[in-house]
């Protein structure tokens, strides 16, 4: 599904990448907007995004890098085909996040944020997902599960990686 | 028809009326972010299954949430003419029970029904009314008053409630200073943080002759433990707009953003929803209700950095770029969005407007303490029985909302310290639990309202480790514009990092209290600027534990036993 190889698949980054730049509705057009609408589309930032948009903004490269580089959500290759988001805000902390964060690090084989090497799943560390009263919260693919324990939240995510 | 708001209110009543006491019963399922994190989804589907196996003839909808969340999730039924009866805590299959006795048989599950909710003088045996529970009792919902009993997609239900009548009595019978100087009177201060007056901000931009003025409203929201920007916007996102088109009608502004952060689903399509069916109606675009106000607004995105809600940033952030911090001055009511004259206000801030324009800036102004008049919009998190979002009158003790309406602590023995404000607010203990809730209490005090969020923490949060967590926030959201900031965060998180895994030295504390210093001075926004507030504020109830974690061969603190912490990985370049 993620497969760069050959230009045929090239070709169709860089029309979907296209695509997701005129698809914006929105009056106000960005170089932030845009950098969003792509990642909406293909959930990460391919290189020949930046190139695009760039010349879709009128704006020099080096700004549309800027821009990327500093928004924590922009991520430049594909992500897993779960991403589970654990928040470690103070709200989930003193629920006892950090023993969730473990307990999922491993249970899918991962010491930080990143990619488990199968690719199934990303895992991210988030700072709030919104949700505080059910602190502590997970997110499967931006769905919010609160109330959970370290075991729960380990169950869950470890059946979405078949583990 | 476009324009004519009598047929409009009009269309909105008959159809609340068939709702409430049509022939139908009508079941609603409380939503919003708290409420799918509990489940929500699953009880809407549920009950959806339920009417159709069951050929049960009943309105379902998706409301936004009370705000009671340690109830969700919460449905509630309705039967024609009759009381609302909610059932709260409830398992999807818990549902079809209520679908066959109550929905279809007509009577309510005893034991089972929470409490209900009806005009004066009707009451329903054996259950409390929702209005005197104790987590509703104390309320005065202002700002929230429609959150989790319409449905947050429909316009015509928000009218039906009263809605856009304050924009209709401004634009036909008020003048834009007439407007203003009712919020004035109201004694309204920015719920955003500052706490400035929002009459007094709103009179720096309306004098301006510029041909483009801006309002922007911040959603930004990225305080951990607070949800009630979020929150109004998801339940009852025509209270905004309501308010923001006022914002410009009494600023002579022409032009509207509502700034949130993406990925939000709820809040976001709802705000977006609200604003295309006001441009639907006549409440948006030219000529507004047929008058000579013209006002148009729009959604704008950040992508995920905390430093976005800082007035300054999120203008660059609209731009599309770096969400870092302007040079002040020149203030945002001289260059603000774009170059042009701007205003910015918290989504809670605008949402009193309407209310404001129609009951008059008197009547705001009895609620409330004389300093800070209306209400407080408070998130209870942590280690209290009754989380949620509640809206309270200024001057109620913190003592009362922990003990009265959040019900004491949760799990333990007692509370031991509270986090408010956001990250960069303070933390408080026992001592200061008597202090009233406004704006120059608090700040006394030594921690800020702020946004509104109240983390409880009991007996067992260690202070030293809950600081490592606020200043690690801190320290991944600095945006670096600014190095004592980036630096600083940084130093100090090694510090308190250092602390916890049970090798802190003596100079310790003075080093922190030094970097906290060069960041006040040295740093553009407040984010840099209350950086040692943290630490500053907790000192004062809690420097036993701070000195303790200062001395050689002291145990780790934390979760784990090493006193290490997870850490984020991704960082700013």
């Amino acid at each position: 599904m993620h497969s760069v190889h050959g230009t045929g698949a090239a070709n169709h980054v860089l029309e979907r990448v296209r695509a997701a730049l005129k698809g914006q509705r929105q009056k106000t057009v960005t170089v932030l907007s845009s950098l969003l609408a792509v990642q909406e589309a293909l959930h990460y930032i391919p290189s020949e995004a930046v190139d695009e948009t760039a010349v879709f903004c009128n704006a020099s490269v080096n700004d549309v890098w800027s821009v990327a580089s500093f928004y924590t959500n922009f991520r430049f290759t594909p992500p897993g085909e779960h991403v589970v988001d654990v928040c470690w805000g103070p709200s989930c902390h003193v629920m006892g996040a950090q023993k969730v964060l473990q307990a999922v690090q491993k249970r899918i084989g991962l010491d930080k944020e990143g990619e488990t090497a199968d690719r199934k799943l990303s895992l991210r560390y988030n700072t709030c997902l919104g949700a505080c009263a059910q602190a502590p919260c997970i997110a499967v693919d931006h769905h919010v599960t609160g109330r959970v324990t370290p075991q729960s939240a380990a169950d869950m995510i470890g059946r979405l990686a078949g583990r | 028809m476009p324009g004519n708001f009598e047929e409009m209110a009009q269309r909105a009543k008959a159809q609340w009326q068939g709702l409430v006491a049509g022939r139908r019963p009508w079941v609603r399922v409380g939503y919003g972010i708290s409420g799918q994190a509990a489940g929500a989804d699953a009880v809407f589907d549920a009950a959806v299954k339920a009417c159709r196996e069951q050929g049960a003839d009943a309105e379902i909808s998706r409301v936004g949430s009370l705000g009671l969340h340690y109830l969700e999730p919460v449905l509630d039924v309705t039967l024609p003419g009759g009381p609302r009866v909610f059932y709260a805590n409830l398992r999807p299959d818990e549902v079809a029970h209520i679908v066959r006795d109550h929905v279809k048989g007509g009577k309510l599950i005893a034991g089972r029904a929470y409490a209900y909710d009806a005009a004066d003088g009707v009451s329903v045996d054996g259950l409390p009314k929702l209005a005197e529970t104790e987590a509703f009792k104390r309320q005065v919902r202002l700002a929230t008053r429609n959150c989790g009993d319409i449905d947050p997609l429909d316009i015509f239900q928000y009218v039906a409630n009263g809605g856009y009548a304050g924009l209709h009595k401004a634009l036909t019978s008020m003048t834009p200073e007439q407007a203003l100087d009712e919020v004035k009177k109201s004694g309204l201060r920015g719920r955003g943080g500052a706490a400035f007056p929002t009459g007094v901000k709103w009179s720096f931009l309306a004098p301006s002759k510029a041909p483009m003025k801006y309002v922007l409203v911040n959603c930004e929201e990225g305080d951990p433990g607070a949800f009630n920007d979020k929150g109004i916007l998801e339940s009852d996102p025509h209270t905004l707009i309501e308010g923001l088109l006022l914002a410009g009608y009494a600023t002579n502004s022409n032009y509207g953003y509502v700034f949130i952060r993406h990925g939000h689903d709820l809040p976001v399509n709802a705000t977006k929803r609200a604003i295309e069916q006001c441009y639907e109606h006549g409440l948006a675009g030219k000529n507004i209700l047929g008058t000579k106000f013209s006002f148009d607004m729009e959604v704008a995105f950040t992508g995920d950095s905390y430093v976005a809600g800082e007035e300054t940033a999120l203008m660059e952030a609209i731009e599309g770029k770096r969400s870092a911090p302007r040079f002040k001055p020149p203030f945002p009511a001289a260059f603000g969005v774009w170059g042009r004259p701007s205003n910015i206000n918290n989504v809670k801030t605008i949402a009193y407007v309407p209310q404001i324009v129609l009951k008059g800036g008197d009547w705001f102004k009895s609620i409330g303490t004389p300093t800070s008049s209306g209400t407080a919009i408070v998130c209870l998190t942590g280690h209290i029985k009754r989380p949620g979002m509640y809206e309270i009158p200024m001057g109620l003790t913190i003592r009362q909302v922990l003990d009265e309406i959040g019900g004491g602590v949760s799990e333990g023995k007692e509370i031991k310290l509270l986090q408010t404000g956001g990250p960069l607010g303070g933390v408080l203990g026992p001592a200061s639990f008597d202090t009233a809730i406004d704006f120059d209490a608090m700040s006394k005090a030594g921690a800020i309202l702020g946004s509104g969020g109240i983390i409880v923490g009991n007996e067992t949060v260690q202070v030293v480790d809950l600081i490592r967590n606020l200043v690690a926030f801190c320290q991944f959201e600095s945006c670096g514009k600014c190095f004592p900031c980036r630096l600083g965060n940084t130093h100090m998180l090694e510090t308190l990092d250092r602390m916890c895994r049970g090798q802190g030295r003596a100079g310790d504390l003075d080093l922190m209290a030094r970097i906290g210093g060069a960041m006040k001075t040295g740093s553009l926004c407040g984010h840099g600027q209350l950086g040692y507030n943290p630490i500053s504020s907790a000192l004062k109830f809690f420097e036993g534990e701070f000195k303790s974690s200062v001395q050689a061969g002291q145990k780790p603190l934390g979760q784990f036993e090493d006193g290490s912490m997870v850490l984020p990985t991704r960082t700013r370049p």
